[in-house]
């Protein structure tokens, strides 16, 4: 089975349509989403329609922080802009888009595989995967032979062999990685929505069990659209500037 | 994890792979010839490798073996056993490929010294093997004997990938141990100090090779300890024409050229290396191939005191891909006999500038003597033997004013007069056999020439398997 893996989709409509296309010619079974549908972009109910679509066609999903913090709306101990960002963004779905994202599971595990937003250790507290630290103490959190995690925005591998030495690694795009059944693996696929690692083309992985293989892939795609839906709709305008440069 | 070796019996059946004889074993694994239950008996040979795995013990067994299974399904070409299929250590760890009938290098070990030629034939072809893997983005990191083979036709192909790296695949033995990794005799200075990331380290290896085959002896003994390897950093070898005399200067400079503490001063590339091995008249020697001692115990202290046999630490290298990039090898080919004067500027032009913007390149000017379908007689021949000189002459008269402007040091220019009837022909085989990475050729004008003969560039741009580019007046 093949599976394409987005993450941090953050209502960026033409990242995510540019992504599914890309992901078609790879002959995709089905899609693993790891979160963050909303959030930053400019097209939250059109994303969040997409995701269901997919679910519903035999895809997973799980819960990001953006989408919690959407369907929970601004609380005063935010700062300003997340919270006119979350505002926004709250008021541009219906009942059953903010049902759908408040209804999603936190994590998804089957056959080997965990699909989470954040980590392993503490799904639900949403602390990053800065470097192998992290990645060590998320991999020793979990039975799961492979994790893939979105959360940050930066395409990585991190293994960890059983003798317990970790190692990192930059994919390079369209390189299938081999991932071995002896060592853990942690797989970043990279932001679709917004990312961050100087490059701004949108971001995923494939997976196939078949082989047990990892290829991380990048789709240019039409940012000057999306950002100025963002500076339209009177978002912050950073956010918009970002997708040029995916910092 | 299996606490014995697990050891198939002939006969059973391995995912489909009825295993035969044991053609091999070494100390991390054993080799076994193999056949698919689903295949013809013609079907290409296989072996099955099955590591030695000793009570989980020998954590070194398990990544080397988990690094090929990595590594090699991502490697093509003749160059290299074609990968057939892996398993898994949850279940059985193997790996299945290609059957590479023959010897390895190992036995010619102990038939050392060798004759020059063979020496020679071995160096260029397993330079131009490394070459080709280099430039898939591997570091092969354990070239020696018992790791060269030879195809029927003279191909050579490297073996066991254990300690290799893979530009574009995550190490797994960086992080893994504490201790440089690598066959002592064969280990480079930089991955005494584990750097794993510099193709020239096989070019190193290569040398250790050549060096034992051409005098019998290792040229850095082989040490057991951290310490005893650290030796190459400060001591230099023996040179090979004072254990064996009739080793002639040049060859004397390649080896020592090989073994060099710093890649920088090795040849850069496995071409460049190859280049050198199949032009011996054009090998610029320096003082190496008049060296007749190895270091004296002064400059040995010297340099230990300094901590390398010479002034600075090897800056470190991004990948195997951007080494070759950095060292490619540009031809130009010049009609030296018809082009107009005004051409043969512009190609000096277009070559300029071309080199000028990699300090690593070398430079091979080519010109073709035209020469008839059928073997010549005496007398011709003697003409010929004077067309030849006369077209070095204006060949080397030609690259001059490049010389001097590049400031080419002489060892970067190599001057090639082939004799050929077809000269797009000669010129693309040319190419391909010397791995050039660039062909600079000018066109013929509307001339008389070109209406007789064609166009030579269109032809060479229209086979070449290298980037051509084609300068016009």
């Amino acid at each position: 089975m093949r599976t394409a893996i987005l993450t941090d989709l953050h209502a960026n409509r033409e990242a995510l349509e540019a992504v599914l296309e890309h992901a078609q010619d790879q002959r995709i079974d089905r899609h693993a989403l790891l979160g963050d549908f909303v959030g930053y972009g400019a097209d939250p109910g059109w994303v969040v329609d997409r995701v269901r679509r997919l679910l519903a066609e035999g895809g997973v999903a799980v819960q990001g922080n953006h989408d919690l913090a959407t369907v929970r709306g601004p609380s005063p101990d935010m700062r300003p802009e997340p919270a006119q960002v979350i505002g926004w963004t709250r008021q541009q779905l219906d009942a059953a888009q903010l049902d759908f994202l408040a209804t999603l599971p936190l994590q998804h595990e089957a056959d080997g595989v965990l699909f989470v937003h954040a980590n392993a250790w503490a799904p639900a507290d949403w602390g990053y995967i800065l470097g192998r630290f992290d990645a060590v103490r998320s991999l020793h959190a979990t039975r799961a032979w492979l994790t893939c995690c979105g959360h940050v925005h930066e395409p990585r591998l991190y293994h960890l062999s059983n003798v317990g030495r970790a190692g990192d690694f930059v994919p390079t795009p369209g390189v299938p990685v081999p991932l071995l059944a002896q060592r853990q693996w942690l797989v970043i696929p990279g932001a679709v929505g917004q990312p961050r690692d100087g490059d701004p083309a949108a971001g995923y992985a494939v997976l196939d069990d078949a082989d047990g293989t990892v290829t991380w892939w990048r789709v240019p795609y039409d940012h000057e659209t999306a950002a100025r839906k963002i500076r339209d709709a009177g978002l912050p305008l950073a956010l918009a500037e970002r997708l040029a440069h995916g910092v | 994890m299996p606490g014995e070796p697990f050891r198939p019996q002939p006969g059973q059946l391995i995912d489909g792979f009825i295993v035969g004889d044991e053609l091999h074993r070494g100390g991390m694994a054993t080799i076994w010839s193999v056949r698919h239950e689903d295949t013809a008996a013609d079907a290409m040979p296989l072996v099955m490798k099955l590591p030695r795995i000793k009570g989980g013990d020998d954590p070194a067994a398990i990544v080397g073996f988990e690094v090929e299974q990595m590594i090699l399904p991502s490697l093509q070409g003749p160059h290299v056993p074609r990968f057939v299929a892996r398993g898994d250590y949850t279940r059985t760890p193997y790996l299945v490929m290609e059957r590479i009938d023959g010897e390895s290098l190992r036995p010619r070990l102990d038939a050392a010294p060798l004759p020059l030629a063979e020496v020679v034939d071995i160096g260029a072809h397993v330079a131009s093997a490394l070459h080709e893997l280099h430039r898939q983005g591997l570091v092969h990191l354990d070239v020696k004997p018992s790791n060269v083979m030879f195809r029927a036709d003279g191909t050579a192909v490297l073996v066991d990938f254990g300690l290799s790296r893979h530009d574009k695949l995550p190490d797994l033995l960086e992080e893994e141990f504490r201790l440089p990794m690598g066959t002592a005799p064969y280990m480079s200075p930089e991955q005494v100090q584990q750097v794993r990331k510099d193709p020239r380290s096989d070019l190193f290896a290569l040398g250790v090779m050549l060096y034992h085959f051409t005098t019998g002896q290792r040229p850095f003994g082989q040490p057991e300890t951290v310490r005893g390897l650290r030796r190459r950093l400060y001591e230099d070898p023996v040179p090979p024409r004072r254990l064996r005399p009739d080793c002639p200067p040049w060859l004397q400079e390649v080896i020592l050229q090989c073994l060099e503490v710093r890649p920088e001063r090795r040849p850069q590339s496995g071409a460049q290396l190859a280049l050198a091995l199949h032009n011996p008249d054009q090998v610029v020697l320096t003082e190496r191939a008049a060296r007749m001692a190895g270091s004296s115990r002064w400059q040995r202290l010297r340099r230990r005191l300094r901590g390398l046999r010479d002034e600075s630490q090897p800056p470190p290298q991004p990948g195997a891909v951007s080494q070759l990039m950095k060292s490619p090898i540009v031809l130009a080919a010049i009609d030296v006999d018809h082009a107009a004067p005004g051409l043969l500027e512009q190609l000096r032009e277009a070559v300029r500038r071309i080199v000028l913007t990699e300090p690593g390149a070398r430079l091979a000017c080519v010109s073709v003597m035209r020469t008839g379908r059928i073997a010549m007689d005496d007398r011709v021949d003697e003409q010929g033997q004077s067309r030849h000189v006369k077209q070095l002459v204006a060949l080397k008269h030609w690259a001059r004013p490049l010389l001097k402007s590049l400031e080419l040091d002489e060892g970067r220019l190599t001057f090639h007069v082939l004799e050929a009837p077809d000269p797009a022909l000669a010129i693309v085989e040319f190419a391909e056999r010397t791995r050039v990475d660039h062909i600079v050729m000018g066109a013929r004008g509307a001339s008389a020439l070109r209406r007789h003969f064609g166009s030579v560039s269109s032809q060479v741009v229209a086979t070449a398997s290298c980037t051509v580019t084609v300068v016009r007046e």
